[in-house]
């Protein structure tokens, strides 16, 4: 079984590991990491729940080998908030009951955070194109768009109330 | 009935109350099944067959026991040494666990390999060798019932053809004497394709045995965790499992709507591998083994008929339905209701009589079908009716909401007796109904309408104005493999005034660690946020049979008031001590207990609370708590009117969902915010089967959009901006009023959608189209009726 060490960056924090080579970047976060909040809902890198930041663009981590992780950074929904507030994007899935069995939310989220760094002020069509790679089954998309909206009013408002997410 | 109003800190019914439940999920700390995991842990992946009909002549694991990693490869042959490679199903059919002789669909389990980790199982599985012989499948129903069809269950003593039983409802001679004289008769093939509820989180298990303790814990993608258990404890009672010493947990699920009721092989597959091992194993299907092997939904093919006089009136409404249901009845009804709820086929209207008949069969398809968001068959029934009143209203010329109108069972008639045997709670259908036409503005659409008409612009309006039938369900009717289908709640309260509620019930998102406190909260004047509400944990929950069928609120909800109620009983009598009054001399309000006429004599329940602990009355028990198992006297009955305005593309045939108003009757709303989030899933999911999905086979058996490459869930950019409105018509026998609504939106979609389509192809001829109206299957009416982009 070939094996490759990597050293990744994943919400701040340093790790170097051996991995398989064929390991997936979601297993690893999720069980090497122990970070559970990344979730798995499909096997053809259609549903987004499995969406992470990789050097501050959003990726499908089903889709993304651990090794091509070797030397950068990750984000995941573990890390968006900062000193125990919530990110807006958190408190608008909140605000606005975007989410409902919450499997979908963090890559929703992860998914949000890349599209609201590219475009600050997204019309409800933008959000919606933005977010067509993240599927949802509970809550038909509305609040899900309201909840981004929110955020990106929250996070034009505030500029500093948010640290960088990459 | 009127309910008090609470204040905001109370939060009890009719608040929009932000979701306890959220914080978890928001920080990725959400527990689902995947997130398990215990030390020593294995991993299943299993063998799946790619023909839908065969005989395996042998199974070769050699190759896969040398794979790195691999420590075990479980058969038919293994599991048939402890009697456990045949299963019951919840409807006393039989499915098997592995097979020992045949495979009866594609992607059926054929072994089960046990490894070190997820990624050898996967090595272990492609390197088991299984060696076919390719039967005749049987794919198509009409044809399974032909007298040369190949007889699928062999292994059912006495059964000579497919055709598994006969179920039928109403006065079948009244209803053809109808008929037989009816000025207007319409009928029409009306096809529910197969569907999939495909939730974002796939279904799978964690089973735990300790050896030492002959404990079995199972971590499951279950919506009834009790019943599982149950089943557990008699079909492996022999190999040693023990009710007492089994347990359930349902941690978070990502997403239920039906498809996590069904024992699948694989629970029980890794519930044996762990027995023998003694250690854990975990088994988490991957999105192909979810869609192509788990249950399905619907797959009816009925063929309906209304009959009515010139004028419009109905008269009568005759069914026939095949049912297509795999090659075991592995259904999710209630025991006596083969074909769950189907005679609510008479909709929202006044019928003189009815007649369905519905007849199952066995195919070479995955076993089923779930009642996927609805309660049991009622998406099929509500479907049926709605199209064909539309049917109706085209072939005598009369607007679909006039023909509504005339036939709905007018307010003054509730309580309802159908003619198919229900009886409807509550409804006024035709307020409903107008709170839609206004809030689209119905009159102007039509006008538009027939302007683009005029031009040969293809604009459709179509109306759903359904009643859903949900909440088993009575004892006296429901029981699912006998166990009766009540549910309950186990309420104390701590010294502090806080409480903790437990359920027999298990949300699936639908919020009820909210929803439940705000209904407590309601009853005790308790906060709602000072309420911890637990759900899912055999070992502690109190016995219900689940989430699905939209029967929480129905039923558990009703526990949780009816529980308070007798602790509101026991808290006036500590109050009245405290006081130093008799009972007759304190009144309630949400909250406190005061003395008529020195309102500034109060005792609140926190006091009450404390008082149970620390100073009751002499000669009462200590404590404040209540268990209560609710058994609903009857079923509750939401309705709704739906809207939908479509623009069809001359060229592509692609429609464009361009308005959908929903107007939902759900009796007392607990939480508006909830309920609307419930109806905007609800709608998506029913927008799915109108437009988009359907789980579609080939001739061999051969599933050709098994992962969602092809099978194809609405994006955000596929689903409307939902509008959303209610009505409130309570429930006359339910403690608070409250009927459940997490379903009606799938059950009222897709008819309207469907409607609408029809509608915007009149023109052209047609009559009645089937879901999914994908652009191909429109473009094809288009090019045959010479229209061009």
């Amino acid at each position: 079984m070939k094996s490759k060490e990597i050293t990744v960056t994943v919400n701040g924090d340093t790790y170097t590991q051996d991995v398989p080579s064929r390991l997936l970047l979601v297993h690893w976060i999720r069980e090497n990491l122990a970070l559970t909040g990344t979730h798995i809902g499909c096997d053809t890198s259609n549903c987004g729940a499995c969406t992470v930041l990789l050097d501050g663009k959003s990726v499908k981590s089903c889709t993304v080998l651990a090794v091509q992780a070797n030397g950068k950074s990750v984000t995941t929904i573990e890390g968006m908030a900062t000193g125990g507030e919530m990110h807006p994007l958190q408190q608008g899935f909140h605000e606005e009951h975007g989410l409902q069995c919450g499997f979908c939310t963090p890559g929703m989220i992860m998914r949000a955070a890349e599209l609201l760094a590219d475009n600050p002020d997204p019309s409800e069509d933008e959000i919606r194109w933005g977010i067509s790679g993240n599927l949802c089954r509970c809550t038909g998309y509305v609040n899900i768009v309201k909840a981004i909206r929110f955020a990106a009013k929250k996070m034009r408002e505030q500029p500093e109330a948010v640290e960088a997410t990459a | 009935m009127e309910l008090p109003k609470t204040s905001e800190k109370i939060c009890g019914m009719g608040h929009s109350m932000k979701r306890k439940e959220d914080g978890r999920f928001l920080h990725g700390q959400g527990h689902y099944v995947d997130d398990v995991k215990l030390p020593g842990m294995l991993s299943m992946a299993i063998v799946r067959s790619p023909f839908a009909h065969a005989k395996i002549k042998g199974i070769n694991t050699d190759a896969a026991m040398q794979v790195p990693g691999v420590l075990a490869v479980i058969t038919g042959a293994t599991l048939e040494q402890y009697n456990l490679h045949w299963m019951p199903t919840l409807m006393s059919d039989t499915q098997m666990v592995l097979p020992t002789d045949r495979v009866m669909y594609q992607s059926q389990e054929v072994a089960a390999v046990i490894a070190t980790d997820r990624y050898a199982a996967a090595d272990g599985v492609a390197a088991v060798e299984v060696d076919y012989e390719l039967l005749e499948p049987v794919i198509d129903p009409f044809k399974a019932l032909d007298p040369d069809a190949p007889v699928l269950r062999t292994d059912k003593e006495g059964q000579t053809d497919n055709h598994i039983w006969h179920w039928e409802v109403g006065d079948r001679a009244a209803t053809d004497e109808i008929f037989s004289d009816a000025a207007v008769t319409v009928k029409e093939d009306i096809y529910l394709p197969r569907i999939h509820v495909a939730s974002i989180e796939t279904c799978g298990c964690v089973a735990d045995f300790d050896p030492v303790e002959g404990k079995l814990t199972v971590h499951m993608t279950t919506q009834a965790p009790h019943a599982v258990r149950t089943v557990i404890a008699l079909v492996a009672g022999h190999v040693g499992l023990s009710e007492e010493k089994i347990r359930v947990i349902s941690p978070d699920i990502g997403g239920g709507f039906g498809g996590k009721v069904p024992v699948y092989p694989g629970y029980v597959i890794a519930i044996a591998a762990s027995v023998v091992i003694g250690k854990p194993v975990k088994w988490i299907e991957d999105r192909s083994e979810n869609l192509q092997a788990d249950s399905f939904a619907r797959d009816y093919h009925m063929t309906c008929e209304l009959a009515a006089d010139a004028d419009g009136t109905l008269r009568a409404l005759r069914i026939k339905t095949l049912a297509d249901h795999g090659y075991t009845d592995a259904a999710a009804n209630p025991s006596k209701y083969p074909a769950g709820m189907f005679s609510i086929c008479t909709g929202s209207y006044n019928l003189d009589a009815a007649f369905a008949e519905v007849d199952a069969v066995y195919t070479n398809k995955p076993p089923g079908g779930i009642a996927y968001r609805c309660s049991f068959r009622v998406t099929e029934a509500v479907h049926a009716i709605e199209r064909m009143m539309d049917v109706l209203a085209q072939k005598i010329g009369m607007d679909p909401a006039e023909l509504r109108f005339k036939n709905f069972i007018q307010p003054d008639q509730f309580p309802f007796h159908s003619v198919t045997g229900w009886e409807y709670d509550s409804g006024d259908y035709p307020r409903a109904l107008r709170k839609a036409m206004d809030l689209i503005g119905y009159e102007d659409l039509r006008r538009e309408q027939a302007e683009k008409r005029a031009k040969g612009e293809l604009m459709g309006i179509g109306i759903c104005s359904f009643t859903e039938v949900v909440g088993a369900g009575p004892s006296r009717e429901f029981d699912i493999l006998g166990i009766k289908m009540f549910d309950s709640c186990e309420l104390r309260i701590h010294p502090t005034g806080k409480a903790i509620a437990r359920f027999g019930t298990k949300s699936q998102g639908q919020g009820h660690e909210t929803t439940y406190a705000q209904i407590i909260a309601q009853e005790l004047g308790i906060p709602a946020l000072n309420v911890q509400v637990e759900e899912g944990d055999t070992d502690t929950a109190p016995y219900g049979l689940g989430t699905y069928a939209s029967r929480s609120t129905p039923t558990a909800g009703a526990a949780a008031a009816k529980a308070s109620r007798k602790i509101r009983d026991k808290a006036k009598k500590i109050a009245a001590y405290l006081l130093e009054v008799s009972e007759e001399d304190l009144e309630w309000e949400p909250g406190q207990f005061s003395v008529k006429g020195a309102p500034d004599k109060v005792s609140t329940i926190q006091d009450i609370a404390f008082a149970a602990y620390t100073n009751h009355p002499p000669g009462m028990e200590a404590g404040l708590e209540a268990v209560h198992y609710y058994d609903p006297p009857n079923l509750t009955f939401p309705f709704g009117s739906y809207i939908c305005v479509v623009d069809i593309d001359r060229g592509t045939g692609q429609v464009n969902v361009r308005r959908f108003v929903s107007v939902d009757d759900c009796g007392n709303i607990i939480n508006p915010m909830i309920v609307q989030g419930q109806i905007h899933g609800g709608l998506t999911q029913g927008l799915a089967p109108a437009l988009y999905e359907s789980l579609t086979y080939d001739e061999s058996g051969n599933i050709l959009n098994g992962t969602f490459m092809d099978y194809l869930l609405p994006t955000a950019v596929e689903t409307p901006a939902w509008e959303t409105a209610h009505t409130v018509t309570p429930c006359p026998h339910h403690p608070l009023g409250a009927k459940g609504v997490g379903e009606s939106a799938t059950v009222g979609a897709p008819p309207a959608i469907a409607n609408a389509v029809v509608d915007a192809l009149s023109p052209l001829g047609v009559t009645h189209m089937d879901i999914p109206l994908t652009p191909p299957k429109i473009w094809e009416v288009l090019n045959n009726s010479g229209v061009t982009a």
